[in-house]
């Protein structure tokens, strides 16, 4: 009996810096990842159903060949989210056990809805991708519409819990454990509504920008036929039509930051002393509780945040240092976040202004090349304001309930679990990648019978 | 009965609808696996892929639907079992990842060195998952499990002998299910050759698994007797009969080729094993935690039970619209695409 007991000793003790660290890691890079993969699974299925219908209605080919294409590029996507994103249902479990064990009822609900519109999705993906030559055309057009809703939904249900970690309500604590939970308070938090509106704009902005970036590419290497400007023009369009929308949100997610979590507010924007009047800071590092070598724009801060220039702001000097998130890693990731989204506002403006002129694409180079970037641009924008959200909790895993080295698994040796899902990851990425280029530069094969204009039409 | 007992049995609806479909994915990836060279086994894997390829990942929904009833619901078993089966259930995850993107990536490839690395990442995976999926259910039945963090030894807690019988005995499972389900796709696609060589492979993995299944319950006698106990002459002993008659009665049907009929009664057979399993560990859920100590307040149980239930009827129909369309075979499709 005492070895047993010993073992379990030794195994239950709190997990080293270095383990935690590699939990964080893991966890970062496996919902980096999927993040991306959901977001085109909420996106691309609204854009290819969106050419399909056009390409039904006009019967211009060209949207028909477009459609077929991002459909099978759809199925390997979902797939590949469909499995990166059930690991991360495992390593809830696996790397937080503190957070799930205790908490994981009062996040239950939304992530059994989830699971219902998850489902749907699954279900209809497999009908709308398999029995395109079973269904009328009409008919396969319906059976798209509920993976549309189903992605969207999923992206709502999901974000409600990660909101409930930065504003958890609905449930009150004794002795440890938690008592009289509201489930559809917790999911109806403060922070659902302006977190789950970003992300969902922010999946069609990934998809849009992402998808056009492709067809951008092959403009750039001299293919400017209709089919590569409609496959640029029609998924670019919806983000265009998103970015203002998205800028307006992303205001309204930082007033609500700057109301209800002001520390992540101060980490956000490098405000170390509290004040009033205080100035916006584009750029700087912080070192040593300062934010150096920083451009100041006077009451920008105050202006923005509160909408009065002599609004008073806290700073991080308020809290102690140990109850802080890492300000460079914070500030850094809203500059970026806000950058990106702002080029891409910019080059929003510019087709619009275009396509009000002249009804076409801008003709030069430039715009494609923008457009080329835009994909990557949104990513980047994507992954930034993940990390301002995330990182910006911490210590807190639930925003001033558990701290994130309560939340960690105390078993061994969580470095070597994170070594090997990275070694996964890489693999997983050069192959999405490879099969993808492959998918788009190889003539789709046929798979309805009913379009034979689709399969004698060749790409060049 | 109350809430948390509906929702352990929703838990286990949906445990036994991944084993039967999903179990029978992965054993398409066991016969993707043992089918051959390139070119002789080309047409044993365009069945597996034409079977597998529109349903496997509504198919996986319900681990995962497993996985969040069991947060939901039993949160804190879902924490012990997930931080001392750390090992097992992470290589479980990355078997997942491997399984399905590779599957995705094979569907996608047109040239050969590609389908070849990509079908034996699919089939690989297909065998390594289900077998610490398998593993990680032994260590629950066998008590190794106890409540806490961390608690269990992180190796022996799932390296011994029932779980390693358990794991053994859901690859072997996985390959029957799916060998059972091939007969029927085979048949009805017009393949009388690859049907009759799915009923040799059924025949005999029916008879391996018939054997592990045996090996089990000695396993269990040494390893778990209180499981034992409740199998053979407790409260779980109609299931256990259910599971050997059904699955006895599964060889003659495969001998007669009546493979409509064989479906349920190999379905039933892994049905009794699952549910006599489940009943037998009643209520204990862990080592001194019965299911009504490690249920979660009345209050969530209601919302997601009710969402379950709403969400159901949603499902149901778009499930069987799903079935439907790719069971009724058209033959017509296949000599369109095969001229």
């Amino acid at each position: 009996m005492v070895t047993p007991l010993l073992a379990a000793v030794s195994a239950a003790g709190p997990a080293t810096p270095a383990d935690l660290g590699a939990a964080r890691m893991q966890m970062a890079l496996s919902l980096g990842w999927h993040i991306v993969l959901a977001c085109l699974g909420v996106g691309m299925p609204a854009i290819t159903l969106l050419a399909e219908w056009r390409g039904h209605r006009t019967g211009d080919v060209h949207y028909r060949l477009l459609a077929r294409r991002w459909a099978k590029a759809m199925g390997v996507l979902f797939a590949v989210g469909a499995v990166s994103g059930t690991i991360l249902s495992f390593e809830m479990g696996l790397l937080w056990p503190g957070l799930m064990g205790t908490y994981g009822e009062v996040i239950g609900l939304p992530f059994s809805l989830e699971g219902i519109a998850f489902f749907i999705e699954a279900i209809f993906i497999g009908v709308y991708l398999y029995a395109w030559d079973r269904l009328s055309p009409g008919k396969h057009l319906l059976s798209g519409v509920p993976i549309v809703l189903a992605g969207v939904a999923s992206a709502f249900f999901v974000v409600t819990a990660n909101a409930w970690m930065q504003q958890p309500t609905g449930f009150a604590l004794r002795d440890g454990k938690v008592v009289a939970v509201s489930p559809w308070a917790a999911m109806f938090n403060p922070a659902t509504p302006p977190q789950t509106v970003h992300m969902i704009l922010a999946a069609f902005m990934v998809a849009g920008y992402g998808m056009a970036s492709v067809y951008a590419v092959a403009m750039l290497r001299g293919r400017r036929d209709r089919y590569h400007r409609l496959g640029l023009l029609l998924p670019m369009t919806v983000a265009a039509i998103v970015t203002p929308f998205q800028i307006g949100v992303g205001d309204w997610a930082a007033h609500f930051v700057a109301d209800y979590q002001p520390v992540k507010l101060a980490a956000m924007e490098g405000v170390f002393a509290s004040g009033r009047g205080v100035p916006l800071h584009l750029g700087g590092i912080a070192v040593d509780g300062e934010l150096k070598y920083a451009l100041e724009i006077p009451y920008g801060l105050s202006l923005l945040a509160h909408w009065d220039p002599h609004a008073a702001i806290q700073g991080l000097n308020v809290i102690p240092p140990a109850d802080r998130p890492p300000v460079n890693v914070v500030h850094w990731g809203f500059q970026i976040m806000v950058g990106m989204g702002s080029a891409l506002l910019l080059l929003a403006a510019w087709l619009a202004v275009s396509w009000w002129r002249r009804r076409d694409i801008p003709r030069t180079a430039w715009f494609a090349r923008a457009a080329a970037v835009s994909g990557v641009a949104a990513v980047v924008a994507l992954e930034a304001g993940w990390v301002v959200t995330e990182v910006g909790r911490q210590p807190w895993t639930v925003f001033r309930v558990l701290r994130t080295v309560d939340a960690v698994n105390p078993a061994p040796g969580l470095v070597y679990g994170f070594a090997l899902v990275s070694a996964v990851y890489v693999v997983l990425t050069v192959a999405t990648v490879y099969v993808l280029r492959r998918l788009a530069r190889d003539v789709p094969v046929p798979i309805a019978p009913q379009e034979p204009d689709v399969a004698g039409y060749k790409v060049v | 009965m109350g809430l948390p007992e509906i929702m352990l049995a929703v838990l286990w609806v949906g445990l036994t609808a991944y084993v039967l479909f999903g179990g029978a994915d992965f054993g398409g990836g066991v016969w993707d696996l043992l089918s051959g060279g390139a070119g002789t086994g080309r047409r044993r894997r365009e069945l597996v892929e034409h079977s597998i390829g529109p349903v496997w990942e509504a198919n996986h929904v319900w681990l995962i639907f497993v996985i969040v009833l069991m947060w939901t619901g039993i949160p804190s078993v879902f924490a012990a079992v997930a931080s001392t089966l750390y090992v097992p259930l992470t290589l479980a995850a990355l078997g997942i990842i491997a399984r399905g993107a590779a599957f995705a990536f094979r569907k996608a490839s047109t040239r050969l060195w590609q389908q070849r690395l990509f079908g034996a990442t699919f089939a690989f995976s297909s065998v390594v998952t289900p077998f610490f999926l398998g593993t990680a259910a032994g260590a629950i039945a066998s008590g190794r499990v106890p409540p806490g963090i961390a608690r269990g030894d992180l190796v022996t807690s799932w390296a011994n002998p029932t779980s390693l019988t358990a794991g053994a005995l859901a690859v072997g499972t996985a390959a029957y299910l799916a060998a059972c389900y091939l007969t029927r796709d085979a048949e009805r696609t017009g393949q009388p050759d690859l049907a009759e060589e799915f009923r040799r492979r059924a025949l005999v993995t029916g008879v391996v698994v018939g054997v592990l299944s045996a090996a089990g319950l000695l396993v269990l006698h040494a390893d778990a007797p209180g499981l034992f106990a409740e199998l053979t002459s407790g409260r779980a002993l109609p299931f256990l009969v259910l599971s050997v008659v059904a699955g006895v009665a599964s060889l003659p049907l495969l001998w007669l080729r009546r493979y409509r009929e064989v479906r349920i009664t190999a379905a039933l057979a892994v049905v009794g094993l699952l549910w006599g399993w489940g009943v037998g560990q009643y209520p204990v859920l862990l080592p001194g935690v019965t299911l009504r100590e490690a249920a979660a307040t009345t209050s969530v149980l209601a919302a997601s039970l009710g969402s379950l239930a709403v969400g159901a009827v949603l499902l149901v129909p778009s499930l069987w619209w799903l079935y439907a369309t790719f069971q009724r075979e058209h033959t017509a499709g296949r000599e369109r695409a095969e001229p």
